[in-house]
């Protein structure tokens, strides 16, 4: 007799074999409190400014997770948004998209944009843990990732007419994170090779530039307890447009563990300038659910 | 080779014949016969009594070594895992492995960590729950939580050894 193993059987038995895995993940003891970061601006898992080398969602080598946050800047004559989800596979792959928009208010108007003109952009990402780990090990091993975002400027006509190059580019970034537990302080440094005109919603590259430049990027945090974490970070920027300085930007974070899924950041950051209007200092929230 | 077949045979029996060792407690399991070495300890102790104070001295460690091997076993998540331990034994050797890494006055007379967890089969999830078991074991005995990521920097790089690939 021969068996003839049609397709839907196939997955059928697939689907059947891969359940138990799957289903032992299911409430299964997962990342250590707050080691699996909050969303990036630009969805990566890590603090809000910077990616970490830590992979997104709750679930350590053994299982599969993922985080959505929705972060919200309010600042002198703009305000941004961005809406992010991020799925870890086995601690090892990370998986990223981020919308964001970027409302101009006034300065839309003052652009000949009209009131309101919204930059908006989307952001995909890859990140890889190449090896380390942040909590254990060897306690000077840092976890050590590598990463990419393709970003991509829905506004193509407009980036271009104030001086971008391209609409879309593509970011590669390495990071190594280490929690020091003899301090209690988490560490981060990130080298990035971008040519992203803020962060990419003015499009990439300019007169003034129009290739990779190495920017660094850091961050610190110090545990004060479980729950809650404070930290800075610093992410240096290039400037390629002829028409407005860009600046480095910092910012100082509040970061709560309300639970295990759910995670909520203040912060107060400084974008210095932006589209020629100086000293874009203002208010972050974050909040991120994971799992 | 007749001698090594007599030899493997004859273990078992020779083991359960050995009296428990003299540091064991009473209600003790016996386990494999093992080399006594504080290095088994896995860490090296502080220096000075800053973070023994921290701990409470050997009351406050004994007291945040039961109530951690308590919630471990009552765990609904890794409970299971020490379903088959000796706890009276674990009670005993982590209280020496804390005080003694502590530098509170004791000696370690335990395995070393990859003997004491082999085939026991903890995964990173339980390792990681583990440690919340702990910080809360710690935190109940008032230890302040810079001391109590001091502690864990100690225990950090044992992962390895304790957790399976």
């Amino acid at each position: 007799m021969t068996a003839r193993l049609s397709f839907p059987t196939i997955i059928g038995a697939a689907t059947l074999a891969a359940t138990p895995v799957a289903a032992q993940q299911i409430g299964a003891p997962g990342k250590l409190l707050l080691t699996n970061g909050i969303s990036t601006v630009e969805g990566a898992a890590g603090g809000g400014l910077t990616p970490w080398a830590t992979i997104a969602g709750n679930a350590t080598r053994d299982g599969i997770g993922g985080q959505a946050s929705v972060t919200v800047a309010e600042l002198p004559d703009y305000d941004f948004r961005s809406y992010a989800v991020a799925a870890g596979l086995f601690d090892r792959v990370e998986l990223s998209y981020a919308r964001q928009v970027f409302d101009t208010n006034k300065v839309g108007g003052a652009l000949g944009l009209g009131n309101d003109f919204a930059f908006d952009q989307d952001v995909w990402g890859a990140k890889v843990r190449l090896a380390g780990d942040m909590v254990y090990g060897s306690r000077w091993m840092p976890a050590i990732a590598v990463g990419v975002q393709h970003k991509k400027s829905l506004d193509a006509t407009v980036v271009r007419a104030i001086g971008a190059a391209q609409r879309s580019g593509t970011d590669f970034y390495a990071s190594a994170t280490k929690l020091f537990l003899d301090w209690s302080l988490l560490a981060n440094v990130t080298v990035r090779a971008t040519k992203a005109n803020q962060l990419g919603l003015l499009g990439h590259g300019g007169a003034l530039r129009d290739d990779h430049g190495v920017q660094v990027e850091a961050s610190a945090a110090y545990q004060l307890s479980r729950r809650l974490v404070i930290g800075a970070e610093y992410r240096s920027k290039p400037s390629n447009l002829a028409i407005a300085r860009e600046d480095d930007w910092w910012d100082a974070f509040v970061a709560y563990a309300i639970d295990r899924r759910l995670t909520a950041t203040i912060a107060y950051t400084d974008l210095g300038s932006i589209a020629t209007f100086n000293k874009q200092r203002g208010l972050v929230v974050q909040l991120q659910g994971s799992f | 080779m007749l001698l090594s077949l007599a030899a493997l045979l004859m273990g078992p029996a020779l083991q359960a014949a050995t009296p428990p060792a003299p540091h064991a407690m009473p209600g003790e399991e016996a386990v494999d016969p093992y080399r006594v070495d504080p290095a088994n300890v896995g860490a090296a102790p502080f220096t000075g009594d800053g973070m023994a104070r921290a701990f409470g001295g050997q009351h406050g460690i004994r007291r945040i070594v039961d109530r951690f091997v308590r919630s471990n076993f009552a765990d609904p998540r890794i409970g299971e895992i020490f379903a088959n331990q000796d706890q009276v034994r674990l009670k005993r050797t982590l209280f020496e492995q804390f005080c003694y890494i502590l530098a509170a006055g004791c000696t370690y007379t335990g395995r070393d960590m990859r003997s004491a967890h082999k085939n026991m089969g903890v995964q990173q999830g339980d390792m990681n729950r583990l440690v919340e078991n702990l910080q809360r074991a710690m935190t109940a005995e008032k230890v302040p939580f810079a001391a109590q990521n001091r502690f864990l920097a100690k225990l950090a790089p044992m992962r390895g050894h304790i957790v399976e690939r």
